[in-house]
């Protein structure tokens, strides 16, 4: 019966130490390989790597987290305790942060109505966000400047026409 | 003898159009005001720079050509593709400008399939665009499904004879009301009610879903204008698929259900005559070949095994047809799963909804169910004095409206417009074929591009030649004003070279 229990638990570490040393060797995946090949990675656990974007959508106690990774962005089904550790999520003023996710594929996953998506085991921020710098460009200004100008140009020259 | 236009004619279309484009140069103070609220700057200088040179452009057609003549049918038709063309050179000056266009052309390509309603996108890195872009980005979509010329009918235009020209030239039949004007000023405030009533009930939902509430009814607002009028941009690059939302996909089912409808019937809904619904032919034909194309699309994909439950097959299936047959272009599926995911049944499904579109006088573009209607009444009628007495009498009538009597003259027009719409979904797959393209792939992107859907299966991104991005601009562009108007500034350039 020891025997047994022992040859059990040994068992248990070899498969557990496999998957985690699996995992964190395992090369980051793109968002087109993965929707390239959804098939193959359909069910398996795989890293994925991008830039938080748009809203952290709390679900009760998940989240959805859509991360780009510059070609796609992919729906990550996460802990709602991960997304709160996300400081910022890309947008025109800022910057998202960069996690990298170890989590289940899925081609169409059954439990979200068919989406492509990703549910997360773990994350991790690899690159901290935060406000892109967006100065004002003085070409745009004295182009515009120029233009008005122009038109001003236009209605005096039309009020001497009327006159 | 072709007669060589003369310069009085060129002077009235010049003049027409340059009051159109001071109407468009106006609409660009709602970007510039958004740009100024959410503090963006730069985007604000863009739409500036974009409405300054509108405006200088408009000053000077309507001054050197002013002119109190009313337009013919020829003028008419002309001023109304070129305000398509001059609109989408326009409209795209502030999108180069933010630098997520690679190219002019990148933004012309998005600027035309924005006014046409099409949807297909060309833009990098959306999720990191302002604000004030994405909203220029919807209201162009806005703005295009009602008309361009529409528009103008209703703010800038003091009713004259020729804004009936000019408002068939965009490819409406049909007055609502006795006067266009009043008209095109109804079909602004259908939509205007939808709009705030849509805004709120996709905001809302966004709220419940996590989202923040100034994204929310941001989102909201953009969805619902590019939804109601069959578009298909959405803010973010994952299109619906972003919110992970099923009260969403159901709630923007309702909108692009709504935008497929002829505002002819929105109007004697709004008047209380629910039993049009069900006696029209449009909402008949539509209904029977949703049932229908859909019924191949999950045959296709039950073959296929791609999702595991019916649920799925369904949610997945059905937001795409609709999509397709309403003329939108939301996805909920990534374009590459068009191809790899789906099979060829599945996708021809996908490809007879598009070509077929909504009704007359709604913001869709394709065949249209009145046509299909209409000749599927013509064979009938056809069967009927086959089968019949020599000398028997046949007539076949169709609820539309009212009771209309099936004629030659009907079933001719329905006919060469149907026709006119195959060779162009088929003009522009062999393009895409000439690029390398498999036929099937090729015909999905072009009757998506020539039927203003906008789905795409991923032969549309910005690494696409040249020549294909121009025919898809041109497909949207004759596919939107479908033909006529085309066709009339085609034979005034001929006439221009070999008229006497």
């Amino acid at each position: 019966m020891k025997k047994n229990q022992g040859i059990c638990i040994t068992l248990f570490f070899l498969l557990f130490f496999n998957c985690f040393i699996a995992s964190a060797n395992a090369a980051i995946l793109s968002s087109r390989e993965l929707i390239g090949n959804a098939v193959n990675y359909d069910g398996k656990t795989i890293v994925y790597s991008g830039e938080v974007i748009g809203d952290i959508m709390l679900r009760g106690e998940h989240a959805w987290v859509n991360i780009s990774d510059g070609s796609n962005s992919i729906g990550v089904w996460m802990d709602a305790r991960m997304a709160r550790e996300i400081r910022f999520s890309g947008d025109y003023k800022n910057r998202g942060d960069k996690i990298e996710v170890i989590g289940v594929f899925h081609r169409a996953c059954p439990e979200h109505g068919g989406d492509l998506d990703i549910h997360a085991k773990t994350i991790r921020r690899i690159e901290a966000g935060g406000p892109l710098k967006r100065d004002l460009q003085a070409r745009k200004k004295n182009i515009s400047i120029v233009l008005f100008g122009a038109l001003i140009l236009i209605w005096i020259l039309t009020l001497f026409k009327r006159s | 003898m072709i007669l060589r236009p003369r310069l009085e004619d060129l002077k009235i279309i010049g003049f027409y159009l340059g009051k159109i484009i001071l109407g468009l140069a106006l609409t660009m103070t709602i970007p510039i005001a958004a740009g100024l609220l959410f503090w963006e700057l730069n985007p604000s200088l863009d739409f500036l720079i974009g409405m300054e040179i509108s405006v200088l452009l408009g000053v000077l057609l309507v001054r050197l050509c002013r002119t109190d003549k009313d337009l013919n049918w020829m003028q008419g038709m002309i001023v109304v593709s070129l305000s398509w063309v001059a609109a989408m050179f326009l409209g795209a000056i502030p999108l180069h400008l933010s630098g997520h266009w690679n190219s002019f052309l990148d933004a012309c390509f998005d600027s035309m399939s924005g006014f046409a309603t099409t949807g297909l996108v060309l833009v990098q890195d959306l999720d990191h665009l302002s604000y004030t872009h994405n909203l220029w980005r919807h209201i162009i979509m806005f703005l295009g499904g009602q008309g361009i010329v529409v528009i103008a009918l209703s703010f800038f235009v003091r009713g004259f004879s020729g804004a009936f020209k000019m408002y068939v030239g965009e490819a409406r039949e049909e007055k609502i009301l006795p006067n266009v004007v009043h008209t095109s000023r109804f079909i602004w405030l259908v939509s205007l009610v939808y709009l705030i009533l849509g805004t709120l009930a996709l905001g809302i939902t966004g709220v419940v879903n996590g989202m923040r509430p100034l994204n929310s009814f941001f989102h909201g607002a953009c969805i619902f204008m590019t939804a109601f009028d069959t578009g298909g941009f959405s803010p973010q690059s994952q299109s619906i698929l972003y919110y992970h939302s099923a009260a969403y996909e159901i709630i923007t089912i309702v909108i692009m259900v709504m935008g497929a409808l002829n505002f002819k019937l929105h109007y004697h809904l709004w008047t209380g005559n629910r039993r049009e619904i069900y006696r029209n032919i449009e909402t008949s034909v539509l209904f029977l070949t949703v049932a229908s194309s859909f019924s191949i699309v999950a045959l296709g994909l039950s073959k296929t095994g791609s999702y595991s439950s019916v649920w799925s097959l369904f949610r997945k299936g059905f937001y795409q047809l609709i999509s397709a047959h309403s003329g939108t272009g939301f996805q909920t599926i990534y374009p590459q799963q068009f191809t790899m995911d789906w099979n060829h049944l599945s996708l021809v499904g996908v490809i007879l909804a598009m070509s077929l579109g909504g009704a007359i006088c709604s913001t869709t573009g394709a065949i249209k169910m009145l046509r299909i209607g209409i000749i599927v009444k013509a064979f009938k009628q056809d069967l009927k004095r086959i089968i019949m007495p020599e000398r028997a009498l046949v007539i076949e009538k169709m609820h539309h409206i009212k009771e209309v009597f099936l004629d030659d003259k009907l079933v001719r027009g329905a006919l060469i417009i149907t026709l006119a719409y195959i060779i162009l979904y088929v003009a522009g797959a062999l393009v895409g074929m000439f690029y390398g393209n498999s036929f099937l792939n090729s015909l999905f992107e072009s009757t998506s591009a020539a039927a203003n859907v906008g789905l795409s299966c991923g032969i549309t991104n910005a690494g696409m030649p040249a020549v294909l991005k121009t025919t898809y601009i041109i497909q949207m562009w004759i596919g939107r004003l479908e033909f006529m108007s085309v066709f009339t500034i085609l034979g005034f350039l001929i006439a221009i070279v070999r008229g006497k």
